[in-house]
């Protein structure tokens, strides 16, 4: 069989860690091949290898048999393979047809030609049924849009080899069909596609072989076809993976937080961001609020933790108001938070993790002492809190944050905000970006915070973690709660209505 | 060993000494342009830099390093909390007139105590002039850069204004001479004899020492470095970020307030001149920071390194080589070592690379 690309044991170390060790890629012309692993198995830095981003210390590569040598980017792209990233590079103000000619722009007498690029631009969107408009802004078209002008510009480059980093992470369900289709129509006409990716779903869907990473190891590669998905997580992970979240009875206890009337003005318009929302959570219970993105649960935390002020309606915490409470009033009172956003909240990534872990408690006489910090305590809580979380890091509690992986990162947020024993925790999409293993992991956490009786509050986009974590489930569709749902009984369909606005009742 | 040379604290002084280095090597080349035959004797005048006097070369050098600690501190606080204090020239300033007008004026005080209250006002006032930008920042989200760089302006022409009106010396065109509020020399003139040296040298390392305990030993620098690095995190955290940045920038306005008050109070005969110049202790300031990676420690090393420089600039001209040039060698030399962070990223990156190709 005739390998189009071929990484051979390919080995790339970082200071206290080894991203790579002895990994073999062997990709045949016209397949779509996956590439599984966890946060931190080393599939970006692989695929950064082969891009030519990084040098490996050890190992070949190999293009249509022969050895290639590739110090750049440019390199790489005179052996013809392209990279979509998972956050794309293109220029907002820009047209499609500027931004896929960009680099590699015809010019006369110092003038752009276009018209032969967009002849070129319109065939291949017809050949591949990328239905793209060459002259449309960037600005204005959709996320699934953007990723197709990036597709398009590897095509327009006569790329062969096709590298999609994490392509899905971005794209509603309807965005990711298409994807699929498109990646399929590709393959068919002779292109070889490396897919980055730890889901599974997609994996079983599209692609012909996978091989598997962990922990920086080569484990296996395999057919698709003659693989479960529970075989393909057992390889990643190491061990069996729950897919069903385990989880005794619930027994709601008393109320803790009870929500009235709650209204926040929009940053971005006259609308409310949240209009008139009232809603309970009670001890011993995940209360789940689900929705399409962008439609009012982010200014929903940010009013209940205290980040943005509240028009009117109240919050009672515990009995008492704490409606113009500050953020650390809140906090030390028993509000633990998971942000959505863990680089622009979570973490002071320029911190070490051990001033991280402290950072909603630096303040408390555990860790200070007339104002001086306790370096010692502040150490030994980060050891205790590694060691209990199994948060990974280069170098313990010295690590900066910033060097960490997605997962390990929003480990130590997760040991943090459940290290305060708090009594109601909200965590606000936990488990993005991450994979089976973190996620399992985090998933975990939740229930048990549940079972210890402390309150849950979660904010989900993601379908599954609706319908397997909550014991409760609330629907927000533009700023507004539109549904209410017990998961064991509501279909995925019927919440989908809820949550696109097709369908509402009122609540309570 | 291996670990000595892989440390942090290693590499970043040898950085900083590997850009000294090239600096002196351009500053030679300037040399050699300007004045071939005497280039050598020159340069080895400035090498010997403070050295070149005996005792009094030294003197000279604590001397002039102490202003510009302060200055430095002043913007090296500021930077680890994430601002960037260029108006360190104008708080210098406005600090210096505070501390000669409660000298000249304040005759209720007595003597004794008197240089201490004039310092404390030069402290209080630097910091006031911080607090236009910091609120502006803090506030209003108004760029600190613009904000400083204007109350550099605001605080030069005001203090031209006020010196004419209330010390003025008109036959010299300068403020009066605060003779009753001098920085005690505690022995250091006999130490260092004949040179300016005070006691200043001491309360400047001594703030520079307190500044690096603030910083990386309490809750208040924890919550101001967290604030600089990642202001939406801190918020997060419950600090009240408006009230941090404030302060830190009143703070590096403080600092460079008393750099103010040390160097008009030392005694030395310098004068607050009735000039349209702004105050060059302050944008030395924005090199001293740099070169000390902006740890106050590092800072009283770099100050005193660039005092060192231009007391051995000061003899150059034993060789006949005109100001101008002697500026441009100085200015060479330290603007070179403000290169250290860069010299550092190929530090650690040539240890890197060693540590590999076992």
């Amino acid at each position: 069989m005739e390998y189009v690309i071929e990484m051979l044991n390919i080995t790339k170390e970082f200071p206290g860690i080894i991203a790579n060790d002895d990994i073999t890629l062997q990709v045949r012309k016209g397949e779509i091949h996956a590439l599984l692993g966890e946060n931190g198995a080393g599939k970006s830095t692989l695929m950064s290898v082969l891009f030519g981003l990084y040098k490996a210390e050890k190992g070949t590569i190999k293009v249509n048999g022969q050895v290639a040598k590739i110090h750049n980017p440019n390199d790489a792209k005179k052996y013809g393979i392209g990279m979509v990233h998972q956050h794309f590079k293109l220029v907002h103000n820009f047209t499609v047809l500027e931004n896929v000619v960009l680099g590699v722009e015809t010019v006369e007498n110092g003038f752009l030609k276009l018209k032969d690029a967009r002849e070129k631009v319109e065939k291949i969107s017809k050949q591949y049924n990328l239905f793209i408009d060459p002259d449309a802004l960037i600005s204005d078209i959709s996320v699934g849009m953007e990723q197709r002008v990036e597709i398009l510009k590897m095509l327009y480059r006569e790329n062969e080899i096709l590298i999609f980093d994490e392509p899905t992470a971005v794209l509603t369900p309807q965005e990711i069909d298409e994807l699929m289709k498109i990646m399929k129509n590709l393959a068919s006409e002779g292109k070889s596609i490396i897919f980055i990716t730890h889901k599974l779903n997609e994996i079983k869907q599209v692609a012909d072989r996978v091989t598997v990473l962990r922990k920086g190891k080569y484990i296996a590669t395999v057919d698709v076809a003659t693989t479960s998905k529970e075989e393909m997580s057992e390889m990643m992970v190491g061990r069996k993976v729950l897919f069903e979240v385990e989880k005794g009875e619930q027994k709601p206890g008393e109320v803790i937080l009870e929500v009235k009337n709650l209204v926040v003005k929009s940053k971005h318009s006259h609308k409310n961001a949240v209009n008139n929302v009232s809603f309970k959570v009670r001890r011993g219970e995940i209360l789940c609020i689900a929705g399409i993105e962008g439609n009012g649960q982010t200014d929903l935390v940010y009013a209940l933790t205290g980040l943005t002020p509240i028009e009117s309606g109240s919050l009672l915490f515990k009995g008492s108001d704490i409606t113009h409470s500050t953020i650390r009033q809140r906090s030390v009172s028993g509000i633990s938070h998971i942000p959505e956003d863990r680089h622009k909240h979570g973490l002071v990534l320029d911190y070490n993790l051990a001033e991280n872990l402290v950072l909603q408690s630096y303040f408390q006489k555990d860790y200070q002492n007339n104002g001086f910090l306790k370096f010692e305590a502040i150490y030994k809580h980060a050891t205790d809190l590694i060691q209990q979380f199994d948060i990974r890091s280069g170098e313990g509690a010295n690590s900066k944050t910033r060097s960490m992986s997605g997962g390990n990162q929003q480990k130590a947020i997760v040991a943090r905000e459940i290290d305060k024993n708090p009594d109601l925790l909200i965590a606000v999409q936990p488990t993005r970006g991450l994979d089976v293993g973190a996620i399992e992991y985090i998933h975990k956490k939740l229930v048990e915070q549940r079972d210890a009786g402390k309150a849950v509050l979660l904010v989900s986009l993601e379908m599954i973690e609706v319908m397997n974590v909550s014991d409760r489930i609330l629907v927000m569709y533009e700023g507004e709660l539109v549904g209410q749902a017990d998961p064991r009984v509501v279909s995925q369909q019927e919440l989908g209505l809820y949550m696109s606005g097709s369908k509402r009742e009122v609540i309570e | 060993m291996n670990k000595l040379l892989k440390s942090k604290g290693f590499q970043n002084a040898s950085a900083s000494i590997l850009s000294i280095i090239f600096g002196f090597v351009f500053g030679f080349i300037v040399l050699l342009i300007s004045n071939p035959a005497n280039a050598v004797g020159g340069f080895l005048t400035i090498l010997s830099g403070g050295f070149t006097g005996g005792m009094k070369g030294l003197g000279q050098t604590l001397y002039l390093a102490t202003p510009i600690i302060m200055t430095g501190l002043s913007v090296g606080f500021a930077f680890k909390t994430g601002l960037f204090n260029i108006g360190a020239s104008g708080q210098f300033i406005i600090g210096a007139f505070t501390a000669v007008f409660i000298a000249v004026k304040a005759t209720f005080i007595p003597t004794e105590i008197l240089w201490l209250v004039a310092l404390t006002g030069a402290f209080v006032a630097g910091g006031l002039w911080a607090l236009v930008p910091g609120f502006l920042k803090a506030y209003r989200n108004v760029n600190e850069v613009i904000a400083s760089i204007m109350m550099n302006y605001i605080g030069m022409y005001l203090v031209n204004f006020m010196v004419v009106k209330t010390v003025f010396d008109a036959a010299r065109n300068q403020s009066m001479t605060p003779t009753r509020a001098i920085i005690p020399k505690v022995g250091l003139d006999t130490l260092f004899n004949g040179s300016n040296v005070n006691l200043g040298i001491i309360i400047a390392i001594l703030v520079a020492i307190i500044a690096y305990i603030v910083l990386e030993k309490t809750t208040f620098g924890y919550e101001l470095k967290a604030c600089g690095y990642n202001r939406s995190a801190s918020q997060y955290a419950g600090m009240n970020s408006k009230r941090n940045i404030l302060l830190s920038m009143v703070i590096a306005g403080a600092f460079a307030g008393l750099g103010g008050g040390l160097l008009y109070l030392a005694g030395s005969g310098k004068h607050i001149q009735v000039v349209d110049i702004l105050a060059a202790e302050g944008f030395n300031g924005i090199p001293v920071a740099l070169l000390g990676l902006s740890n106050p420690i590092g800072i009283i090393f770099a100050a005193i390194f660039v005092a060192y420089i231009n007391v051995g600039g000061f003899y150059m001209q034993l060789y006949k080589f005109v100001p101008e040039v002697i500026s441009i060698m100085v200015a060479a030399i330290i603007y070179l070592s403000a290169f250290s962070l860069f010299f550092r990223e190929q530090i650690s990156a040539f240890f890197k690379k060693r540590t590999e190709g076992k």
